[in-house]
């Protein structure tokens, strides 16, 4: 096989950038980039050729990684005290790392593992990567034009502050994570599912209860937060009114559209089982129901969490994460703004995983999860 | 007559019954404040007066539904249309930047939905992503988007429909990576047999078979996209649109003026659902789906 084609496309442009580049040196304007300017094109250059070559299989994934994140990490290095200093050239060289990091991803995506373990650390790292270089192009970015700290500070400096305050983060997640939301979203989805159990039942309060759910869920019901406030205090109550009133309803009209997705043919088959409601209910139309209840259960564990947050800037007392995002923003320190947003994120991240895991384990039948 | 017992006596009848809560509700919240005020005058009101008075309060808990329409109404017909007094005049600022958040939203969660099935690599770094973006609290983000916006001279709708267009894209690109898998693997093999090529598999099975997760999601996403353009209106301090406001009935504690807005807001939202729904069912018609 010849040399060419085996050089992949981002791995190409990744070159061609990088002698753009060259034409266009110095990297930072103001000639402090030195001997890591070398060490930058070797490199880069020296990880597009190895990729190219016929490797084993395992061995152009590392020689990605190494290329790729060594690059950046050297660019990163030397914006250090000359922020706002980079050129266009410095860009292009964070542009052809970033292609051979997108061509990393494209090599691990197409592995094949034989374990089930290295499989699962293989669909963590990969989204990892994809997040990573967010945050190193977000770093460079910011730094390198010097974009001002008040407009958006850099990771590295989000990461320090989030280091620096661990006690307060930890109060306002439980204020607001551990109180407000957890409390609203088991009452809400709770009670929004025992609505439509009952709702189903009855045909005349189904008939009636569905189009008006409907249309509350339609609805800003974040607006509500003022009133909720006004009736139950500034502390976690109001916040959990306003998650119970924003999480039931997606629920109910989820579950009654759950609960009618149960075909003919199978109800009819229970009907000659002579199954009794309760029977027909548990052992089939929940069953059936259950990718419905999950799509709301994971809706509203965003939606618990953004009204729980907004609801605190109506009021609340002097914890919590709402709280902390809108005074930071008045005293203008960003870092703490940004490093409570990123802990929301992530909390979220995990709450919305770990539905995701329980529905895979309960709707593995379903032709989206078993694939196709 | 056979709509009637099926679907406007029932809805009718909910909507009463919540109608009578509310007056409940409104005696009941009202009452302690009212009751305080009374005993500092020293009147003495026997229990129906009483009532009638916790229903007509200036500033109550709880306004009455019958104070809620009235200022609606009042606001809505009564009003020339550009006086800023006027909801229609809120109502359609609001419109205007849910609309063009909503159609960016929309064309952005197709496009990622369409990537996501298509090309692995997206797959497989994406999606986690996508869900981590709606776990962020927006409302907190609003007020940089428009500063960082604004210094880069980007100011008025742009702002606010981006906004609503990062609460939007969300259903649209879930829906469609759920509708574009949904081919059962039996039809997919078929196609296999058809030998046909992935933009056959595509234009043919899974566009089509997605078209009710398409609609589905798109209710959604129009109402996401109408508490976008609202949320985005609190923090700006815009002048025009059902969050201001909301916002400037919060401030001065005007409840009745809070709760007219969300009746506009709940009328807008209503409209836009349905005419999402209207085109949906007529594409499925068209496309040749028995009316269910």
């Amino acid at each position: 096989m010849s040399l060419p084609s085996r050089l992949s496309w981002q791995a190409a442009l990744a070159l061609l950038l990088a002698l753009l580049a060259a034409l266009m040196l110095p990297l930072l304007g103001d000639g402090s980039a030195g001997g890591a300017t070398w060490a930058v094109f070797a490199l880069l250059v020296a990880a597009v050729a190895l990729s190219a070559l016929p490797l084993p299989s395992g061995l152009d994934g590392l020689v990605l990684f190494a290329g790729a994140h060594g690059v950046a990490w050297l660019l990163i290095g030397m914006i250090g005290g000359h922020e706002g200093a980079a050129r266009l050239s410095y860009f292009l060289m964070l542009a052809a790392a970033w292609l051979l990091a997108w061509r990393l991803v494209t090599v691990l995506s197409g592995w094949k593992l034989p374990s089930r373990g290295a499989n699962a650390l293989l669909r963590v790292l990969i989204p990892t990567l994809f997040g990573a270089w967010v945050l190193i192009i977000w770093e460079a970015v910011v730094r390198g034009t010097g974009i001002p700290f008040i407009l958006l500070p850099p990771p590295s400096a989000v990461a320090a502050r989030i280091a620096t305050s661990v006690p307060v983060l930890a109060a306002d997640v439980g204020q607001t994570i551990l109180k407000s939301v957890a409390i609203g979203y088991v009452i809400g989805c709770g009670a929004g599912f025992a609505a439509a159990v009952l709702a189903d039942r009855f045909l005349f309060l189904r008939r009636g209860l569905l189009p008006v759910g409907n249309m509350v869920s339609a609805l800003p019901i974040v607006g509500i937060a003022p009133i909720m406030v006004m009736w139950f205090g500034f502390d976690w109550p109001s916040k959990a009114a306003v998650v119970v009133v924003m999480t039931f309803f997606p629920m109910l009209v989820n579950t009654v559209a759950g609960l009618s997705a149960s075909g003919h043919m199978e109800r009819d088959l229970m009907r000659t089982y002579a199954a009794g409601y309760w029977q027909t209910l548990f052992k089939l139309r929940l069953p059936a129901a259950a990718p419905f209840i999950f799509n709301a259960l994971k809706i509203n564990s965003t939606l618990a969490l953004i009204g729980a947050i907004v609801a605190e800037f109506f009021g609340t007392p002097i914890v919590g994460m709402g709280f902390r995002i809108s005074t930071e923003i008045g005293r203008m320190n960003v870092d703490m703004v940004w490093a409570e947003i990123a802990v929301a994120a992530l909390i979220g991240s995990v709450f919305y995983g770990v539905i995701a895991l329980v529905e895979r384990a309960f709707t593995f039948w379903h032709p989206s999860i078993r694939g196709g | 007559m056979d709509s009637f017992r099926s679907k406007i006596l029932p809805v009718t009848t909910i909507l009463l019954g919540i109608v009578v809560l509310w007056y409940v509700f409104a005696v009941v919240l009202n009452a302690p404040f009212q009751r305080d005020l009374d005993r500092r005058a020293g009147v003495e009101r026997s229990t129906l007066e009483f009532i009638g008075v916790t229903l007509s309060l200036k500033k109550p808990t709880l306004p009455a539904p019958h104070q809620v329409a009235a200022n609606f109404f009042e606001n809505t017909f009564l009003r020339s249309v550009t006086s800023n007094r006027s909801l229609v005049y809120h109502s359609w600022v609001t419109l205007s930047s849910t609309l063009l958040g909503f159609a960016f939203g929309t064309v952005l969660g197709i496009l990622i939905a369409v990537g996501i099935v298509h090309v692995a690599a997206l797959d497989r770094s994406l999606m986690p992503w996508i869900i981590a973006s709606q776990t962020i609290p927006i409302l907190a983000l609003a007020p940089m988007i428009i500063v960082v916006l604004a210094a880069i001279g980007i100011t008025g709708l742009i702002p606010k429909a981006l906004i609503s267009t990062y609460l939007s894209f969300f259903p649209v690109a879930v829906g469609m990576v759920k509708g574009l898998r949904s081919p059962e693997i039996n039809h997919l093999d078929l196609m296999r047999t058809y030998n046909a090529s992935r933009g056959d598999v595509f234009w043919k099975l899974r566009l089509p078979t997605s078209v009710p997760y398409l609609f589905a999601s798109m209710k959604v996403a129009i109402a996401a996209s109408l508490v976008g353009a609202i949320v985005g209106e609190l923090p700006t301090g815009a002048v025009a649109g059902i969050g201001a406001k909301l916002l400037s009935g919060s401030y001065y504690s005007q409840t009745i003026d809070i709760f007219a807005a969300l009746v506009a807001g709940s009328v807008v939202a209503v409209l836009l659902v349905t005419a999402v729904g209207l085109v949906g069912r007529l594409t499925e018609r068209a496309m040749g789906a028995r009316p269910a």
